[in-house]
């Protein structure tokens, strides 16, 4: 098996890994680098569960080759989280009861910090029509929706 | 076999054996770092028989990838070329090359200015997630009769500029796309970018779809209007429709109904009536051929108000 040598930076820590040409980066975050944090839906980009940053774009992982990392940066689910604790909407998530199952929810805390990132105070319109890629089949999206304008309160106004 | 990758190396990892007998039991994966590079590893593929896929955000090419019965191939990524991560807007035209993300112009403050139309259409394909890798120039190669970005690009005059052997040619949009998933580039070709004209400040474009959902959808028809007014007067135009025939078409009978009135009540009637002619939809589960024709009627003459607004609004 041709096997290809990557080297990329995940969640701030130079990584090396195998892959195979044709292996997704989730698989490759998944399957070769034990980031289990990151889920698979679809596999077909349309869910969005897979979502991560790379060089600070969201993208879905299940439409990227791992191969395409070489060089650049990737943020997943588990580099959200700082030395402090949890982060704000992570915090928000847990406080409005935003995730049943929990599978959708690595996809929708990472893209709602992108969103963060560009867009400091969102109002509700803007936040659906971002999100409109993660798919959660449990909350209705009302507390999704509310956990990502808390956060965003919360990170206006530290404290 | 390991090879180390790098693609500011443009290192090829295909196994000799392989390129040589034809024969390919696994994906492989090449970066080139030049054109001339990339046209020499698709020939060098053709010659021997080999496939190829050309990625640029792959949105498309990896789904495809995972569909069954599809063959191993040597995956050719064109990021790494500086000719394709071309986005450049001056007074001589604009240029977008086929690596340049979705997300990148959208978030384009002067090309929301100068072409509305044709990134309201590209905003329209997919999600945040999609339009960060996405381009519209896969969108264009991709070929599907609802491609949103298509019959915006035609509107706007869009020009592909197509790798060659010997350099590079160019095509019209509407030349482009030749059936349904089929296009233009012939083996060893590939797409570098669009060029465009820049649009005049009394020239604004318009693209509307109808889907049944407002996110996440694929068109039921759509329609494609750039506009150029004076005084009140229409001096020319470009209407395409889109997911209504095999492939996006141009309409030169529904801008020849525009141009030279006041884009009145009458005119646009015509230009509507133009489009449900030029029309040849078929029946799916997004609508019927009836439908989706007194659809696009609708649609280009609501596209064609909104680009007028556009130039008279402001």
């Amino acid at each position: 098996m041709a096997r290809l040598q990557v080297e990329t930076t995940i969640n701030g820590e130079v990584r090396e890994f195998l892959c195979d040409a044709e292996q997704s980066m989730l698989d490759v975050l998944r399957d070769e680098l034990g980031l289990t944090g990151t889920k698979e839906g679809c596999g077909t980009g349309d869910c969005g569960a897979c979502s991560v940053l790379v060089d600070g774009r969201l993208v879905c992982s299940c439409l990227m080759l791992g191969v395409e990392s070489s060089g650049k940066s990737v943020e997943t689910i588990e580099g959200i989280a700082g030395d402090e604790g949890l982060h704000p909407l992570q915090r928000q998530f847990l406080e409005n009861a935003a995730l049943q199952c929990g599978i959708c929810t690595p996809g929708f805390i990472v893209a709602a910090k992108a969103l963060l990132a560009k867009d400091p105070n969102p109002d509700e319109e803007t936040i659906r029509y971002w999100l409109a890629g993660n798919l959660c089949r449990c909350t209705g999206y009302d507390k999704i929706v509310r956990a990502v304008q808390d956060a965003a309160a919360e990170m206006s106004h530290p404290g | 076999m390991l090879d180390r990758f790098n693609p500011c190396e443009g290192r090829v990892t295909v196994p000799t054996r392989e390129i040589n007998e034809g024969i390919m039991d696994n994906y492989a994966y090449a970066a080139p770092s030049s054109v001339a590079e990339t046209v020499a590893l698709l020939a060098d593929h053709a010659s021997a028989g080999r496939q190829t896929q050309i990625l640029a955000g792959g949105t498309d090419v990896l789904v495809q990838m995972r569909a069954p019965g599809h063959t191993p191939r040597t995956i050719v990524d064109i990021k790494a070329l500086a000719e394709t991560n071309r986005f450049e807007i001056s007074a001589a035209g604009i240029y977008i090359g086929s690596a340049v993300p979705s997300a990148v112009i959208n978030e384009n403050a002067q090309l929301q200015e100068i072409l509305p139309g044709l990134l309201e259409a590209a905003d329209l394909i997919g999600s945040t997630q999609i339009q960060g890798r996405a381009t519209i120039c896969g969108n264009l190669c991709n070929a599907s009769p609802a491609g949103d970005s298509i019959p915006a690009m035609i509107a706007a005059g869009a020009v592909c500029e197509i790798a060659t052997h010997s350099g590079s040619r160019d095509l019209p949009v509407e030349e482009f796309v030749v059936g349904v998933g089929r296009n233009a580039l012939a083996a060893g070709e590939f797409l570098l970018g669009l060029k465009l004209p820049m649009p005049a400040s009394n020239t604004k474009d318009a693209y509307l779809r109808f889907t049944p959902r407002t996110e996440m959808d694929i068109a039921v028809a759509g329609v494609g209007v750039s506009l150029t007014v004076e005084g009140k007067q229409c001096v020319n135009a470009r209407v395409a429709i889109g997911a209504v025939a095999p492939t996006a078409r141009l309409v030169p009978a529904a801008a020849q109904a525009l141009i030279g009135t006041e884009l009145d009540a009458q005119a646009l009637q015509m230009a509507g009536e133009a489009c449900k002619a030029a029309a040849s939809p078929i029946s799916d589960k997004r609508g019927t051929v009836e439908y989706r024709k007194k659809v696009v009627a609708v649609l280009c003459r609501r596209a064609v108000a909104i680009a007028q607004q556009r130039v008279q609004g402001g």
